[in-house]
């Protein structure tokens, strides 16, 4: 198997891409992202290492924009990251050049897989070494929608998904609390997706919120603060209901 | 000076030496070995020359409530012969987009058939169908980037699309407009004499081809590079529909039917 791991575009006998299954262990040992699609927002969540005393952590936004109606997200390598981002925003561009419209979520992340994959299959290049979640509102429909991409360039589309460390207790956790949301419950099921795996605080987490309206707006660590609150309150409140009821019986 | 890098720009042209084969020939412009002349300008000039007056045609399109008539002649001329009288210049791109030919008969014709090709890969990709301004510009940009090497093209896109019904004219020089009411040709003058003094934007649908129709007939009647028959469709929600197709001798004596003199009665006696 230690044989096969050199020219990245060949398979193994069992019919693996090993590069490709590394890349994705160096996603997996990435910063946790989460996104939540609701019915007329999309909010996305990242961790947020702690920073340096001295970094000024406004340099450091893990949550990007694509075009007016498109952010991105992604867990792994971070240069990786930014040469991705980089194509696809000139990509965003090109095709409002060329046709006169916006792109749809789906058309920049099916750009996106595609590049991708083509440095699965060419010699002398490794994969990126990150996964995505992309999203964006459909400029004509205003459908919201939430697309994950990962290094094998491989896409599809989600109602919730996590990337990144702990990922699979993540989506563990929105698999069982998932229900269709808006507005602010959509930012608080996020939150609340992320805290499982993540040091409560503003300051460990960074989040971002799309509307039709008004675009994407990153959430303030007073903000951010003020959510972890009202959700911890809640949670202790349904320990205490929990509680309640055995102690009359 | 360091020239500037724009290979980040090119789509296709990810990997050094990796040509993307499924794509080459169809989105980028296919490479072009410059004349070997002397003078490359005066060359370039004196070709666009030789194809300017071969734009002798009618051809006009207008949108109205109802959706988009486009209507056109049959006559296709070589300088002063007539070729042919049975020349189709609107092109079926697909379903729900027509375009219209002027200029050059091949050139209109082989790209409107490469746009439907186009056309139809953008759907197959993106699960929708493409607009017609997005129709319009690739046009735009494939005529744009052939500028001055002597295509003669003067079209105009026509389709039903999710924002309605629209209009786009596209030519060789590489100028594409939106607009309600064009025409485009040598008979266009005439043409536009009638369309826009009888043009109404709640016209029925049966008002609107006749208005086409009388149009087209009035500008072949002055014209000589137009005549033939007059071809009128209509673009509809549904997608578009030949309406008529009449021959503008008959269309001429309809409108100015004869008025039978003395001299008439008397040959017809005289014979009978």
């Amino acid at each position: 198997m230690a044989r096969y791991d050199r020219a990245i575009t060949v398979f193994s006998p069992d019919g693996h891409l090993f590069q490709v299954e590394y890349a994705l262990e160096a996603v997996r040992k990435g910063n946790a992202a989460v996104g939540v699609r609701g019915t007329d927002t999309i909010v996305l969540g990242v961790e947020k290492k702690s920073t340096p005393k001295l970094q000024d952590s406004r340099s450091v936004r893990k949550i990007v924009n694509l075009d007016d109606h498109i952010a991105l997200a992604c867990a792994g390598l971070k240069a990786d990251a930014r040469v991705l981002i980089n194509r696809a925003r000139i990509e965003c561009q090109s095709h409002r050049l060329t046709v006169e419209d916006p792109v749809t979520v789906e058309y920049i992340t099916r750009y996106i897989a595609g590049l991708q994959q083509k440095y699965t299959q060419s010699g002398g290049v490794r994969p990126f070494g990150l996964s995505t979640l992309i999203i964006g509102f459909d400029p004509y429909t205003g459908v919201p929608a939430l697309y994950q991409t990962d290094p094998s360039g491989t896409f599809s589309a989600w109602k919730a998904n996590a990337t990144g460390r702990n990922s699979n207790s993540i989506r563990e956790f929105l698999e069982k609390n998932y229900k269709e949301t808006a507005g602010q419950e959509t930012v608080k099921l996020a939150i609340r997706a992320l805290l499982e795996v993540v040091e409560s605080g503003g300051k460990n987490i960074e989040v971002a919120v799309m509307t039709k309206k008004d675009g994407l707006r990153q959430l303030e660590e007073a903000e951010i603060d003020a959510i972890v609150a009202e959700i911890e309150e809640e949670k202790a409140a349904a320990e205490a209901a929990k509680k309640a009821p055995q102690k009359e019986t | 000076m360091m020239k500037i890098d724009f290979s980040g720009l090119e789509p296709n042209s990810l990997l050094r030496g990796n040509p993307n084969e499924l794509l080459s020939g169809l989105s980028t412009a296919p490479e072009f070995q410059i004349p070997n002349t002397n003078d490359f300008d005066g060359f370039q000039k004196e070709s666009v020359q030789m194809v300017k007056p071969a734009k002798g045609t009618t051809t006009l399109a207008f949108i109205f409530k109802e959706g988009v008539i486009v209507a056109a002649d049959s006559r296709a001329s070589m300088g002063g012969y007539i070729s042919s009288q049975s020349v189709k210049k609107i092109i079926e791109i697909n379903p729900y987009m027509l375009g219209t030919m002027a200029g050059g008969a091949a050139d209109c014709q082989f790209w409107h058939r490469n746009l439907g090709i186009k056309c139809r890969l953008h759907e197959l990709a993106n699960k929708r169908r493409i607009s017609v301004t997005g129709a319009s510009k690739l046009l735009a940009n494939i005529l744009y980037s052939y500028r001055g090497m002597g295509l003669s093209v003067g079209t105009m896109i026509a389709g039903w699309d999710e924002k309605g019904p629209g209009l786009y004219y596209v030519d060789s020089e590489g100028g594409r407009l939106n607009g309600n009411r064009f025409s485009v040709g040598s008979g266009s003058p005439y043409a536009y004499g009638v369309l826009d003094s009888g043009y109404r934007f709640d016209m029925s649908v049966e008002e609107a081809a006749e208005l086409a129709r009388r149009a087209i007939y009035h500008a072949t009647f002055r014209d000589g590079a137009s005549g033939g028959v007059v071809s009128v469709y209509h673009v509809g929600p549904d997608g578009w529909k030949k309406l008529s197709g009449d021959d503008v001798g008959e269309l001429h004596y309809a409108y100015y039917p004869v008025e039978p003199t003395v001299e008439h009665e008397m040959a017809e006696a005289s014979s009978s």
